[in-house]
């Protein structure tokens, strides 16, 4: 029997803001172990939350570009359940009426791991589609050493978005597809850095199997430490393997959360359905909703960026660039802000984006913080126009930029290399070209056109490759 | 000349008069405190050193200007203790101030000490304190109401000149009535909260024990507003409260709630309020019959909310972060559950373990959502109310003082507060005022209730009262 997953994913997401979801500590990641924190974060005696307007304006942001519908109110709710990490052992989140709701993400071929791009599957664009993302805050970090265990609050309180997708995925590529997706839309809306290695972005995953063609769904597990989209693709691809495993026997699926380990490669049972918690929700007392309605929507759609999908379509239409390239720089926003920035006022789209691809991002830069300015590009890509370097030229220039970090102008200058363009000195070079090889004359007149290289050639070589072959070619097949 | 015995207003007189300085006024209490606090218990603690380092520093231009004033010990002061009246918190010291205690700081005032009160705020007769039972002034014997009842037995003791307390269902109200002072629950969102240690956040309300009716008008002026820190502080005037005290009750319409006056009430109290009803008449007030018609379930509705909230609130008193781990935790739940165990009292635990069943998944909707539907139709009932009435007039508490430990099962404890809780739950106004004596000589208390922040009306009514009789000036003898 042929078996096909059913996968939803709960990502968490934290939001990029100056400061904590509930007090005034700052929202930043690392720093010396508990000294971003205060009466409130450390849920001390007699403090008091209020509510962070930034982080409920970047979650509209985050729902606005991921098309959901905004709630008009924006209410908070407590979920109790003990645990260390927890300053008041319960967590201000929201349960009901979370603050988006809807929406969806289109799984874009560039997407998907590098060698199934080229299936069928990955060029659906495929919508995943959105349950819901609300607004919590954060918990702090254990760490366990020999006989004792530490807490670093630094994390506790900050502002965290949880995305959850419907069950609309039926492969690991599929998720890992929609993760990137998710990873971009957030960097674009600088409303998360979404850095999984930073445990800015997290992932859960609900996963089941069931036979093709039946609509029922399987029993489910949730998987939980998945730390990176290619870690959470393999932790998938197991976890359906040892789903159909059991089915295909006759066995039967137990539902219960499962821990990844990825150094083992293979996910075990952390606890059973029977032991889960009954949460016991109930609206923070402590905290007043917050109309969304109003000024937070209108401001939050001010922010509104060009999504990817749009970047890409306009690189394609309006700066020619070819698909692979758009897709390429728009993955990026950072990439694509700094392309902008080298492309604008000139006409020279392709050719930046084939310097930006082809040899820049090759020297594996960090794209946030590029430290060539971008009109050097622009100059690049202006003197090859205007015919004073050549292509092959212009290469060497950029080799020397991107190391040497000086203008184009000057490199061509320290290198002797400006094209000659010196039509008489040319048209001497053509003369000897000419006088020097009587075959390929012969051969060229007899119709073999191919023969004029041979003659090209010469005049490069006397040029050392300086010369504007264009030029030479319109010399020469005038004095032929 | 006896300066603990004298009122805010007396006091800053005689400050601003220069015929006295702080440290008289702190002088004459410490020695008062010494003289009766060992009968009493009002205090847990007393740092008079502080008090008289604070006292040399007063500012007497400041409002509070040199006004010792005695804090229940579930308010957060910076570098001091915050027990709740808690094993649990017994070692724990606060690291900063709650919003009121930085008003009162920078209205000249001197913090005296920390009274005592029931187990985070939970009790109506200070007996569910882990540091031993206060006792009423007016009779040793007797509890001093609760649950701030050690913050009324100082102010009606001559112990504090004016003391702060918190009221969730009567907290304030019913000991001030009991010991025979004015006790002011604010409006929910005039008084912010943030910095009193949460019992039931959304009835929660810190107010003052005073001496008079002007006192408190005096205290409301300096712990009133809006606080950024507090999100349920609400965005509303400040008036200076002392100023309408005198603009006179006539006229003033006096709503008479048929359903506070009921069988079973005790029958000296019930002549007391008659009477405060008939002087109202006498004295140009409008009497005018209303109704609250969901009186009956208030008490059901709050113990289910004030609980549920609670269950949530105590949650963070686990031993990890701070107060007293039980050192037989064999693991990190463990831990909690033993250091739970331990240091919560049997009230606190009845009650978080009731709030942690109308909250569980099954029960929910039965109880928790149904009591918040409830307690919209007594709020309801309130706004119907004061669109015939200014003020409601109705008995602080069902009787006087008892004894301590006559009250064993919880229920009847719990009846103690029927007529304050509703102010509570309709986020409304209330004052409790001395209206007379039992023949045994315990204080009987009035309850006057106002409209959402109508404060200065509730305070005028109370002070035309107080006025046209001397209950306040008679002292229990110690």
């Amino acid at each position: 029997m042929q078996y096909e997953a059913v996968i939803g994913l709960e990502v968490h997401a934290q939001v990029k803001t100056n400061t904590k979801m509930f007090c005034g500590c700052k929202n930043e990641y690392g720093g010396e172990q508990n000294t971003h924190v205060c009466p409130v974060c450390l849920g001390l005696p007699g403090a008091l939350p209020t509510p962070n307007v930034e982080a409920i304006r970047q979650t509209i942001l985050t729902g606005l570009m991921l098309d959901c519908r905004i709630a008009e109110v924006c209410k908070f709710d407590r979920k109790n359940y003990f645990y260390p990490d927890q300053s008041k052992n319960y967590q201000i989140t929201q349960f009901d009426m979370p603050l988006c709701i809807g929406g969806g993400v289109v799984l874009d071929k560039y997407a998907f791991p590098k060698e199934v791009q080229k299936e069928a599957y990955a060029a659906e664009g495929k919508k995943i589609r959105l349950n819901r993302i609300h607004l919590e805050e954060d918990v702090a970090k254990s760490f366990h050493f020999d006989s004792e265990s530490g807490i670093d609050f630094n994390r506790c309180g900050t502002p965290l978005m949880e995305i959850v997708s419907e069950a609309d995925m039926r492969t690991p590529e599929e998720a890992f597809a929609y993760l990137t997706t998710l990873k971009r839309i957030l960097n674009y809306g600088n409303v998360s850095d979404a850095d999984m290695e930073k445990g800015q972005m997290r992932c859960d995953v609900n996963i089941s199997v069931r036979p093709v063609g039946q609509e029922k769904f399987g029993t489910k597990c949730e998987l939980k430490n998945l730390n990176t989209i290619s870690g959470a693709r393999r932790a998938l691809a197991y976890e359906i393997q040892r789903q159909i495993e059991v089915v295909s026997k006759g066995g039967t699926i137990t539902q219960e959360t499962r821990r990844w380990d990825d150094a083992t490669g293979q996910t075990y049972v952390m606890r059973s359905k029977e032991n889960a918690h009954d949460y016991r929700y109930f609206p923070d007392p402590d905290l007043l909703p917050v109309r969304t309605d109003k000024g937070l929507k209108i401001e939050a759609e001010a922010k509104m960026p060009e999504l990817p999908h749009k970047k890409k379509d306009r690189y394609i239409n309006e700066l020619q660039l070819s698909e692979y390239q758009a897709e390429v720089l728009a993955a990026d926003k950072a990439l694509a802000d700094y392309f902008e920035l080298a492309v604008s006022g000139t006409k020279h789209g392709p050719a930046i984006a084939n310097y930006l691809i082809n040899e820049f991002l090759a020297t594996e830069p960090d794209t946030a913080n590029i430290l060539i300015p971008a009109k050097h590009f622009a100059q690049l890509a202006d003197l090859v126009a205007n015919g004073k370097i050549n292509s092959k030229q212009a290469k060497e220039v950029l080799v020397d930029m991107l190391s040497s970090h000086e203008e184009p102008v000057k490199i061509v200058e320290k290198k002797g290399l400006a094209q000659v363009t010196d039509l008489g000195a040319l048209e001497t070079f053509c003369d000897e070209a000419i006088a020097a090889n009587p075959k390929s004359v012969a051969d060229y007149k007899s119709g073999k056109l191919g023969a004029i290289n041979a003659l090209k050639g010469f005049v490069m070589k006397k040029t050392k490759g300086q010369a504007n072959p264009a030029l030479i070619d319109e010399i020469l097949q005038k004095k032929l | 000349m006896s300066l603990h015995t004298l009122t805010i207003k007396e006091l800053r007189n005689k400050l601003t008069a220069k015929e006295i300085s702080p440290k008289d006024i702190v002088e004459s209490l410490v020695k008062r405190i010494d003289s009766v606090d060992g009968k009493i218990k009002g205090y847990l603690r007393v740092n008079a050193k502080d008090a008289f380092a604070q006292a040399e520093k007063a500012d007497i231009s400041k409002p509070l200007g040199g006004i010792p004033i005695a804090i229940k010990d579930n308010i957060a002061v910076s570098d001091e203790g915050c027990t709740c009246s808690s094993k649990l918190l017994e070692n724990y010291v606060s690291p900063y101030d709650a919003t009121v205690i930085r008003k009162l700081k920078e209205a000249g005032a001197v913090l005296l000490g920390r009274t005592n009160l029931d187990e985070f705020a939970m009790g109506s007769s200070t007996e569910n304190s882990a540091f031993g039972r206060t006792h009423n002034p007016w009779n040793l014997d007797c509890i001093p109401g609760g649950s701030s009842g050690g913050s009324a037995a100082v102010v009606a003791a001559d112990e504090a000149i004016a003391a702060l307390g918190t009221d969730t269902g009567g907290s304030i109200r019913q000991p001030a009535a009991l010991c025979g002072c004015v006790g002011l629950k604010p409006t929910y969102g005039r008084v912010s909260r943030y910095g009193a240690v949460a019992f039931a956040s959304s009835l929660d309300q810190i107010g003052p024990f005073t001496k008079t009716v002007e006192d408190s008008a005096l205290v409301m002026n300096v712990i009133s507003g809006y606080d950024q820190m507090e999100n349920t502080s609400r965005p509303v005037d400040v008036p200076d409260f002392t100023k309408s005290l005198n603009a006179g009750i006539k006229g003033l319409r006096i709503g008479i709630p048929k359903e506070y006056f009921i069988d079973g009430m005790d029958k000296e109290v019930q002549t007391a309020v008659k009477k405060a009803i008939d002087w109202y008449a006498a004295n140009g007030a409008e009497i005018i019959d209303v109704s609250l018609p969901n009186t009956e379930h208030a008490i059901s509705v709050y113990y289910i909310v004030a609980t549920a909230e609670a269950s949530a609130n105590l949650a963070r008193f686990d031993g990890v972060r701070y107060g007293r781990r039980s050192p037989d935790g064999t693991d990190s739940i463990n831990s909690y559950s033993k250091t739970r165990e331990q240091g919560f009292g049997s009230e606190v635990k009845r009650r978080i373990i009731l709030g942690t069943y109308v909250l569980s998944s099954g029960y929910y909707d039965a109880y928790y959502n149904r009591a918040q539907k409830v307690r919209q139709l007594l709020r309801r009932d309130f706004t119907e109310a004061f669109k015939k009435c200014d003020v409601i007039l109705t008995p602080t508490s069902p009787t006087a003082a008892f004894k301590a430990g006559e009250k064993s099962d919880p229920l009847s404890m719990y009846l103690a507060d029927i007529f304050t809780i509703a102010v509570n739950l309709a986020e409304v106004c209330g004052i409790s005022i001395p209206c007379g004596f039992t023949s045994t000589n315990l204080p009987i208390g009035l309850q006057l209730i106002g409209s959402h922040f109508d404060e200065p009306r509730l305070l005028l009514a109370a002070h035309g009262y107080e006025q046209g009789h001397d209950w306040f000036k008679k002292k229990p003898s110690l």
